[in-house]
């Protein structure tokens, strides 16, 4: 298609998107002027059943922990679909190249930034039930912390860190761990993923029954699913290393 | 609505067209993390901190990663 048609067919149906997208916009309630029975009823109930102060998490991994229980395997299922199908294309494991970083400062901002993301990871996890945050967000930044651990220093650092069958084991507690909470939950009588302990004290680690343990089985699930993810794009990155040499 | 959700919600139009219009897959993937980062700046302005940090990790972290191998990978070829 030629630079003129596109540009054409672009004129022709853009305003026919806006028109489309202000007229949905216009039909939105105003902002500050939520009105949806469930969203109400769960930020009225969540404090009070669960005490749990962050509605987001204890609606993913309480009232709507099936669903996360789904999202979770989706990333699981395409974590394992991306390494089955590199690695079947890649050579078997062979020398590492050497990929020092040179610049200075470079290393020295990676060095210090890695502690610090690392720990940010861990708290967005920790207290994700609390504050804003949760499993998902604090398992994708300390697969993060692992990322700038490699863009900082060596390769070789970043693979010994992260040593694939612990990631791989790491994925699967995490995923299995999430069912085995639930499962504990019809073991004991109740329905698949009901919320099994006492709600605990408003604002502190010890709220909200089994949400924390369903939290940090995603966290874990989550930042093993991203490095192995990383782990083989990394891979290809180093290949590309080789041959250029 | 205040000013500064108006102002990003523009910026969000004008670096979205950005990221349409830059041809070249390598650029585009760049942009598309600025893109990512007015993301979380606009979540945050509309007060939902749980999904801007969502967007800040898969929008300028992950994404990003992913597409630039992928751009190396097909380039080598």
């Amino acid at each position: 298609m030629s630079r003129r048609s596109r540009i054409g067919l672009f004129a022709a149906t853009a305003p026919i998107f806006a028109a489309l997208v202000f007229w949905g916009l216009a039909g939105l309630p105003d902002f500050g002027h939520y009105n949806h029975p469930y969203g109400k009823l769960l930020s009225r109930a969540a404090p009070v059943d669960r005490h749990t102060s962050n509605v987001v998490s204890a609606t993913t991994f309480d009232y709507r922990g099936f669903d996360t229980l789904g999202e979770e395997f989706i990333l699981f299922a395409s974590a394992m679909g991306v390494a089955l199908l590199l690695r079947d294309v890649r050579d078997v494991e062979s020398r590492r190249p050497y990929d020092r970083v040179e610049d200075d400062a470079v290393q020295l901002l990676g060095i210090l930034m890695v502690p610090v993301t690392v720990l940010l990871g861990l708290w967005l996890a920790a207290y994700g039930y609390i504050t804003p945050g949760g499993g998902f967000q604090g398992g994708v930044v300390l697969a993060g912390g692992l990322v700038l651990l490699w863009a900082a220093g060596r390769y070789r650092a970043y693979r010994a860190a992260s040593p694939i069958p612990l990631v791989e084991l790491a994925e699967g507690v995490g995923a299995g761990g999430y069912v085995v909470v639930g499962l504990a939950a019809l073991v004991s009588g109740a329905p698949f993923l009901q919320n099994l302990f006492g709600p605990g004290h408003f604002g502190t680690l010890l709220s909200g029954g089994s949400i924390p343990f369903l939290n940090w089985a995603a966290a874990i699930e989550v930042a093993a699913a991203n490095v192995l993810l990383y782990n083989e794009v990394f891979e290809e990155y180093a290949l590309s290393l080789r041959s250029r040499r | 609505m205040i000013p500064l959700q108006a102002l990003l919600l523009l910026l969000m139009g004008f670096v979205g067209t950005t990221v349409v219009l830059a041809r070249d897959p390598l650029r585009q993937a760049i942009v598309n993390s600025v893109y990512g980062l007015i993301g979380v700046l606009l979540f945050v302005v509309f007060q939902a901190p749980d999904v801007a940090l969502s967007e800040l990790v898969v929008g300028t972290v992950a994404m990003p990663l992913v597409l630039l191998v992928a751009i190396l990978k097909v380039r080598r070829k």
